[in-house]
C-alpha cells in the first residue's frame, strides 16, 4: 500500500491500525457472545428440566407433600398480587417524587441532601427493606405477614430506583418545550402534564419495568417479613397471608427429592413467562407513547 | 444613559420600560433602559452577543420569571399598567404577548395539535378547527401543511418549523408578539419567508425582534434600539439609525467596526 503523504512526521502504520480495529471488534463481539451463550445454557437447562413437569394442573393445584400433586397456584396468584399492588403503590410515589425533585424543587442543599441519599439508597442490600418491612409494616403498623406488608416493602426497595429513572428522563425533556409552554400561557402543572410528562413517559416506563421486574424476583425481604412457603390457599386480598413465586421455588430446591427440583424448573419457567408478559406490556405502552409524539 | 431618544409620544406606546434593570446573581444584564414600543411597528433590538437584547425582551412577558436568580428593576407597562405589580398573573401576561424563540422549537406533536395548545390550555371554547386553519394561514403555512395537519411538526423542515412556532403562537390572539432572534438557525430563503411575514404582520400586531443581522433590522423594522453592554445606546426611526447614527458607538456597529 502506497502512502497518500511524504511528510516524515506522519507513520500511518495502515494495515497494524486496521488489525487493531478488527481485534477490537472480535473483542466487542466476544463479550457479547458471554452473557448470551450464558443465557441460552440456563433457559436450555431449566426447559430440560422443567418442560416436563409444566402441565395445566402444575398451575391450578396448591403445593402438596407429594410431587405429583403439587403446584404452584397459591405462589402465582400471590406473586400477582405483590406486583400489582407493588405497581399501584410505586409507579405515583416515585413518578410525583421524580417530578417533585426535577420541575419544583428549589437548587439548594437539601434536595442535594435529598438527592443523594435516594442515590444511596437504590444501593441497600433488599434484606435490609426486609427488616425495616417487617419493623414498620408487619409489627408496627399491625399489618401482619399479608400480602400488603409484603408490597408496602418492595415499593420500598424499588422507590428509588424507579425515582431516578423517572428522573432522569424527565431531565431529558428539552427545556425549550418548557419555555415554549410557558410562552404561549401555560402555569406549571400544564406545562408539566401536557409537555414534559407525555415525553418522558417512555423512558419513566423502561425503568419502572426494571424496577418491578427486580421486585417481582425478590426473595430475601419478603422472607424476612415471614412470606410463608407452604400456602395451601391463594391470597384472596391485601390482608391475606402469602407466598411468591422465586420463595415457593427456593423451597423446592433445598428438598432432596429429585421431582422437586423439576417443579422448581417448572416453576421458574413460570416466572420468566410473567416477566415476559410484563415486559410486553411495558413495550406497547412505549410505543403507545412514541406514536403519539 | 441619557442618550436614547425617544420620539412618539407615551399613548403610542403598547409598551413602555422605565428604568428597567435585570439583575443576574447582582450583576447588571440590562441597566436603565426606558423605551417605548409603539402599536402595530416592527421594532428591532441590535447590538453585539451579551449585550442585553434577548433580556430586555424577556423582561416583556416576563420570561425573565423562571430564570432562578434574575432580578427586576424598574417598571414595564403594557397599556399603561405595570406587569411586574403585585396581584398581576404572569399567565396573563404571556397569552397577551406571544413570543417565538431562536431556534424552532415544536412541541413533538402533530401540526393541529401544536397550534391547538396554546387555545386549549387557555380556555378556548370556540371551533378548533376553524383556529387552526386561521392561525396557520397568518403564518403563510397553510397551503403547506393543510393535507397533513395530523403529520408530526417535527417532519417539517426548520423554516416550516418556524412559522409553525409563530402559527402557534398568534392562535391565543395575542397583541404583541416578541421573536427572539426568529431566523439565526434558518437558510437565507426560510429567512426571507419569515421576514416576509413579518411584514404583513405587522398589521394586526406589534413585534418586537431581537436580531443579529443588522441587515434584517434595517430591512424590516420601523424603530431600531441599539443595546451595548447593557445599556440602551441609541433609539430612534430604523433609517435614522443606520444612516445618521447620533451616537460613535452605533455607527461603529453598523459599520462593521465591532461586532
Amino acid at each position: 500500500m502506497s502512502t497518500l503523504t511524504d511528510a516524515v512526521e506522519y507513520a500511518p502504520r495502515g494495515p497494524q491500525r486496521q488489525r487493531k480495529g478488527k481485534l477490537m471488534r472480535g473483542l466487542f463481539l466476544a463479550s457479547t457472545a458471554v452473557g448470551l451463550i450464558a443465557l441460552v445454557v440456563l433457559i436450555a437447562d431449566i426447559v430440560l428440566d422443567g418442560a416436563g413437569s409444566l402441565t395445566w394442573r402444575f398451575i391450578t393445584s396448591f403445593p402438596s407433600r407429594f410431587a405429583a400433586r403439587a403446584g404452584i397456584r397459591a405462589a402465582l396468584v400471590g406473586s400477582l398480587w405483590v406486583l400489582g399492588l407493588t405497581t399501584l403503590f410505586s409507579f405515583p410515589l416515585g413518578v410525583a417524587t421524580a417530578i417533585w425533585l426535577e420541575e419544583y424543587a428549589p437548587r439548594n442543599r437539601w434536595t442535594q441532601l435529598v438527592q443523594v441519599n435516594i442515590a444511596n439508597l437504590a444501593a441497600v442490600p433488599s434484606i435490609v427493606y426486609g427488616i425495616l418491612g417487617l419493623a414498620v409494616f408487619v409489627r408496627a403498623m399491625s399489618l401482619g405477614r399479608s400480602v400488603l406488608a409484603g408490597a408496602l416493602t418492595l415499593t420500598l426497595l424499588i422507590l428509588p430506583v424507579i425515582i431516578i429513572a423517572a428522573q432522569e428522563a424527565i431531565r431529558a425533556v428539552p427545556n425549550s418545550i418548557r419555555l415554549a409552554a410557558y410562552a404561549l400561557g401555560a402555569t406549571q402543572w400544564q406545562t408539566v402534564r401536557r409537555q414534559v410528562l407525555p415525553m418522558a413517559m417512555p423512558g419513566i416506563l423502561t425503568g419502572t419495568i426494571l424496577a418491578l421486574s427486580r421486585a417481582v424476583g425478590e426473595t430475601a425481604p419478603l422472607i424476612m417479613i415471614g412470606a410463608l412457603a407452604f400456602v395451601p390457599f391463594a391470597p384472596k386480598g391485601p390482608g391475606d397471608a402469602f407466598t411468591v413465586l422465586p420463595i415457593q421455588i427456593f423451597n423446592w430446591i433445598s428438598r432432596p427429592q429429585v421431582q422437586f427440583h423439576h417443579l422448581a424448573a417448572a416453576a421458574i419457567l413460570v416466572l420468566l413467562v410473567v416477566l415476559m408478559a410484563f415486559n410486553l406490556a411495558a413495550v406497547l405502552l412505549r410505543n403507545k407513547y412514541t406514536k403519539t409524539l | 444613559m441619557a442618550t436614547a431618544t425617544q420620539a412618539p409620544p407615551a399613548t403610542d406606546s403598547i409598551i413602555e420600560t422605565d428604568e428597567l434593570s435585570v439583575l443576574y446573581n447582582g450583576s447588571a444584564a440590562v441597566r436603565d433602559i426606558t423605551l417605548g414600543i409603539p402599536r402595530n411597528r416592527v421594532v428591532a433590538f441590535i447590538g453585539p452577543s451579551g449585550c442585553g437584547k434577548s433580556t430586555l425582551l424577556r423582561c416583556f412577558n416576563r420570561m425573565n420569571d423562571l430564570v432562578p436568580n434574575a432580578r427586576i428593576e424598574g417598571r414595564v407597562s403594557f397599556h399603561g399598567r405595570d406587569i411586574y405589580a403585585h396581584g398581576v398573573d404572569p399567565i396573563e401576561v404571556r397569552r397577551r404577548i406571544g413570543m417565538v424563540f431562536q431556534k424552532p422549537n415544536p412541541f413533538p406533536k402533530s401540526v393541529y395539535e401544536n397550534v391547538a395548545f396554546g387555545a386549549r390550555i387557555n380556555g378556548f371554547q370556540g371551533n378548533m378547527d376553524e383556529l387552526v386553519e386561521r392561525s396557520l394561514r397568518q403564518a403563510a403555512l397553510w397551503d403547506e401543511v393543510k393535507d397533513r395537519v395530523q403529520a408530526s411538526a417535527l417532519s417539517l423542515s426548520g423554516g416550516q418549523q418556524q412559522r409553525l412556532c409563530i402559527a402557534r403562537a398568534l392562535a391565543i390572539e395575542p397583541e404583541v408578539l416578541l421573536m427572539d432572534e426568529p431566523t439565526s438557525a434558518l437558510d437565507p430563503l426560510a429567512t426571507q419567508r419569515i421576514e416576509e411575514l413579518i411584514y404583513t404582520l405587522k398589521q394586526d400586531y406589534t413585534i418586537v425582534i431581537v436580531t443579529h443581522n443588522m441587515q434584517q433590522a434595517a430591512r424590516i423594522s420601523d424603530r431600531t434600539a441599539f443595546l451595548y453592554m447593557g445599556d440602551l445606546v441609541e433609539y430612534g426611526p430604523t433609517n435614522e439609525v443606520f444612516t445618521n447614527p447620533r451616537e460613535e458607538r452605533t455607527e461603529a456597529y453598523i459599520t462593521g467596526r465591532f461586532g
